[in-house]
């Protein structure tokens, strides 16, 4: 269970990931654990981590512009630099939001996911009909989750892997002049740095 | 503020929840955990039982398991030595043995490779790669 991640295959397990999805596979086939309330544990238990380091990220790269220029140039450095490191190795990169484009980010494997800034993905993150719909109809997926966009604003969709990994940069909103970076961190939601929503409106 | 919902939950042993570090390092730990509480919820073992076996588990482990204890490797540590135990338990329970769950692993696994990447990996690949 050492670093035994071959880069040939994206969908490589590691044993611990198939030792556990084993337990959970069987443990469900006989009716002990249903995967849904798994979650609902996992969330509990989450709090502390992951979407804070990420929301800390974005509001270093609003307020500070030498960050958000070393984040667009080196994403993996600058957020490495903040003391989040993915300890694979995995690369990242942040892709910003403007007036003219929206950033979404998919992937099917929970192992394509930046959990040093966002923590453990989602479940509807992990569902397949996300993945493919994210692909085929992203302004469908972001009407869903309550995002419409002016039809002239171009949707990127960014499909992970387990060695590139993508962080949106929401676009800061107004109102916000003079807020300090920790104010400014309590603007930026999970689903804000996936792409499926803005970050909040102070 | 969540206090009242962490407390409804066992804590999980020796891991120090009220600090900034990310108490799982990747989601088959948090997995592995929330298994075990649905299993104790549902009767299987005892919170007691449990801790029994899981000490066990930490028993033959090198002491400082990895170094800090908020490191990944702390986390990669402990939380195998979790799984084990829960490998452990259900066993002893009569649910699936130690041969089984190799086996079901090991199908997962060959699931994955047989899967590009971007398309769900079905269990079910694995089970036809079994048998070809």
């Amino acid at each position: 269970m050492s670093g035994d991640h071959s880069h040939g295959h994206d969908n490589h397990l590691d044993d611990m990931t198939a030792r556990v999805m084993a337990l959970e596979t069987v443990l469900t086939e006989k009716g002990l654990v249903d995967p849904a309330a798994l979650d609902a544990i996992i969330d509990t238990y989450e709090t502390k981590v992951g979407p804070r380091n990420g929301a800390h990220v974005v509001a270093k790269a609003w307020s500070d512009p030498d960050f958000a220029d070393w984040l667009k140039r080196d994403a993996t450095a600058a957020i490495g630099s903040l003391g989040y490191s993915g300890r694979q190795g995995e690369h990242m990169r942040a892709v910003f939001n403007t007036d003219d484009t929206h950033n979404l980010v998919v992937c099917t494997l929970c192992s394509c996911y930046p959990w040093s800034v966002l923590g453990l993905p989602p479940v509807w993150y992990k569902s397949p009909p996300y993945r493919s719909r994210a692909v085929s109809d992203p302004r469908g997926v972001l009407a869903e989750f309550g995002l419409t966009l002016p039809e002239e604003k171009a949707v990127r969709v960014w499909d992970s892997t387990a060695e590139l990994r993508y962080l949106v940069i929401p676009q800061r909103p107004a109102g916000t002049d003079g807020w300090d970076e920790d104010r400014l961190a309590t603007l930026v939601t999970r689903n804000s740095m996936i792409g499926t929503e803005e970050a909040l409106q102070p | 503020m969540s206090d009242t919902r962490k407390n409804s939950v066992p804590p999980i042993q020796g891991l120090p929840i009220d600090n900034d570090e990310p108490v799982f390092h990747a989601p088959w730990q948090a997995k592995a955990f929330a298994l075990t509480v649905k299993l104790h919820e549902a009767g299987l073992f005892t919170w007691p039982a449990w801790a029994e076996m899981f000490s066990d588990v930490l028993k033959d482990l090198p002491s400082d398991m990895g170094g800090d204890i908020r490191s990944s490797a702390y986390a990669e540590a402990y939380f195998s030595a979790w799984t084990e135990a829960l490998e452990r338990m259900i066993a002893q329970a009569g649910v699936a043995d130690a041969a089984h769950l190799g086996d079901v692993a090991a199908t997962w696994k060959r699931a994955a490779e047989a899967t590009p990447h971007g398309t769900p990996i079905l269990y079910e690949r694995g089970l036809e790669l079994k048998n070809p």
